[in-house]
């Protein structure tokens, strides 16, 4: 992917990296790349978190969060344990209110409307923001048909062709070759990288405008983990991927944008956001610049 | 890789040696575990012992003729030629209960499983549990009681009811116009008696069901509806049928409740809703008080019959759970 700045390089600290990103918003970001990404659909629609809270009872988790993430971008999402970035992401498709007590403040606007109004029909949010999880978690009484199209089936929606449609989005998570012979047997038959990636095929099927990966690799050996990178890559173009990943390398290889979050001991808050390329080289905070030069976290 | 046959050696043989602790609580659990298995068979060999010579003397007839008459002589000795012990009409009464039984009662246990893991809130929760429980522990003589005096006048109604609307359907035919005391009140009794077992049986496995597949299919844009399907549903189904046998189990063999409830009578009746049924655990508690000696050897082989019954039951349901397989786990 030609317009990714960190995915040439395996060195994070590399200062011969595209430096034209250098304003802090990240709107400004997004629209000064705009010329880059020729064919993917136009900008001004994007998903936008406006001063995200949460909190787990009374434990205030993550504090006043605000990011954007423009269309055909990838985002990761970095910092050491605990410090709300997985919380952060499962408010932006409304699986935080999934676990009881659990409450937040702020908005969460996806096209320019918020995602928490009256009204809202969760199911049909978590349709346009899909996610896939830590754990490969496959459908295990499914086959691996059955499990790409299970979102069609448990959202009820219809498509002319089933077939094309599995092929697609096999195809798309990079998965296609290896197991379009044996598409009615079970997925639990799979390795873990070839689980996820049918985890992945299975969020694509419903057609998502932005991909949540909570950690997708850190379950997975590194060859998987190489393959699903790839298959970030072939995505982005058509999707918004939001990725929250321990491994900064990954981060470096497979992000457009990097924002790094941290608690001290408090909620967990954002500390600096950026292209990828300048929170890797050129971090303005210095919490930022010890966590990814490793000297802590 | 390669290896020629001389350059492999010889498997090891790999062995601990236990502890002496260790050795004595394994002997302690082994006789525990062990223990259910004996009883188990004395009570069969018991059953066997004597009810044998009935059988024997019966033949087939003992399961296919419905007809029980211990006939004694003026002498006060068993006419052995006259006496005739069938038990046809009560196997096939005590199977239309505990069929009644189940069909009734596990969609309402299931449901009841379904909302206190998915739906209920936690106040509601806890005291629902502890009812159920409850409801477990309730002596079964009165749920028999119970059912005489108040199910019976309302069960009627429906009885009737039923025959009206559905009489097209030959179970519900009713040749005479007698609905009280009959296998469908019966039923109906047993189904209020396994519901709490199966409810938490059920209620244990749904609660099991992986978090992340829970996740995921919420991910997807599923309702809850469309999660239980996907699923709550096929992880749980093998331990729902599971529960079932247990409900069927506790059906086929209940005595007291039946007993007060069903009006036995010695002739096959496919008709749910006559007042004539019958209950091979409740006849013997019938004849038991008055049998001679004789009769006595009939009835430990009628209960012989109910415990292969069982057994039979118990092992399709296994046959059923691993073949329909792939269970979702």
């Amino acid at each position: 992917m030609s317009i990714d700045p960190g995915s040439n390089s395996g060195n994070n600290q590399g200062d011969d990296m595209d430096t034209t990103a250098q304003t802090n918003s990240l709107a400004g970001i997004a629209a000064s790349r705009v010329h880059v990404q020729p064919g993917t659909q136009a900008l001004g629609v994007g998903l936008e978190a406006r001063g995200v809270h949460a909190w787990f009872g009374e434990k205030h988790v993550l504090s006043n969060v605000s990011l954007d993430f423009w269309p055909g971008t990838v985002t990761a999402l970095i910092g050491p344990s605990g410090c709300g970035k997985s919380t952060f992401i499962r408010t932006l498709n409304r699986m935080h209110e999934f676990i009881p007590t659990a409450a937040m403040a702020g908005e969460v606007l996806l096209n320019g409307e918020d995602i928490y109004a009256p009204g809202v029909d969760v199911t049909k949010i978590r349709l346009k923001v899909g996610m896939v999880f830590q754990k490969p978690n496959p459908f295990p009484s499914m086959t691996i048909a059955e499990n790409v199209l299970a979102g069609l089936k448990l959202a009820q929606l219809k498509v002319e062709n089933k077939d094309d449609l599995l092929e697609e989005c096999l195809e798309r998570a990079g998965l296609w070759a290896e197991v379009k012979d044996r598409l009615n047997t079970h997925g639990g038959a799979l390795s873990g990288g070839q689980q996820q990636r049918l985890c992945i095929a299975r969020a694509l099927a419903v057609r998502p405008q932005v991909l949540l990966m909570d950690e997708p690799c850190s379950a997975l050996d590194p060859g998987s983990t190489l393959r699903i990178e790839e298959t970030i890559s072939q995505l982005s173009s058509t999707v918004t991927i939001i990725i929250v990943t321990h491994n900064m390398q990954q981060a470096a290889r497979v992000s457009d944008y990097t924002a790094f979050f941290l608690s001290d001991g408090g909620p967990g808050q954002m500390i600096e956001v950026g292209s990828t390329n300048e929170i890797f080289s050129r971090p303005k905070d210095k919490r930022t610049e010890n966590y990814v030069t490793g000297r802590f976290g | 890789m390669t290896q020629t046959p001389a350059q492999i050696p010889a498997k090891r043989e790999i062995t601990t040696k236990p502890r002496f602790s260790d050795k004595v609580f394994r002997g302690v659990v082994t006789g525990g575990g062990l223990s259910s298995l004996v009883i188990l068979g004395l009570i069969l060999a018991f059953l066997l012992y004597n009810g044998y010579s009935t059988l024997k003397q019966q033949g087939i007839h003992f399961l296919t003729s419905s007809n029980w008459q211990a006939v004694v002589a003026d002498s006060g000795a068993v006419d052995i030629k006259n006496s005739h012990f069938g038990i046809a009409a009560m196997l096939i009464g005590t199977m239309i209960v505990a069929v009644i039984a189940v069909i009734v009662g596990v969609p309402i246990s299931v449901g009841a499983a379904v909302y206190l893991t998915f739906y209920a809130p936690a106040s509601i929760k806890k005291i629902m549990v502890t009812a159920i429980d409850l409801m477990a522990a309730f002596p079964s003589v009165l749920f028999g009681l119970w059912g005489f005096f108040v199910l019976e006048s309302s069960g009627e109604y429906w009885a009737k009811l039923l025959n009206k609307y559905f009489s097209w359907v030959p179970f519900f035919k009713l040749p005479a116009p007698y609905v009280t005391r009959s296998p469908f009140i019966a039923g109906l009794v047993l189904a209020i008696m396994i519901i709490p077992i199966v409810t938490s049986v059920s209620r244990e496995i749904f609660s099991q069901t992986p978090l992340d597949r829970i996740q995921a299919a919420y991910a997807l844009g599923g309702t809850r509806f469309a999660m239980l399907r996907a699923v709550a549903f096929p992880y749980a189904r093998s331990g729902i049928v599971g529960g079932v046998m247990l409900g069927l189990g506790r059906a086929m063999g209940e005595t007291v409740a039946v007993y007060t409830v069903l009006n036995i009578v010695y002739q096959v009746n496919w008709q749910i809703l006559l007042s004539a049924g019958g209950n091979v655990a409740s006849m013997i508690l019938l004849k038991f008080g008055e049998a001679s000696p004789y009769e006595v050897k009939a009835l430990m082989a009628a209960g012989l019959v109910l415990f292969v019954l069982t057994l039979i039951v118990n092992s399709i349901a296994n046959l059923i759970v691993t073949r329909t397989g792939k269970s979702g786990r």
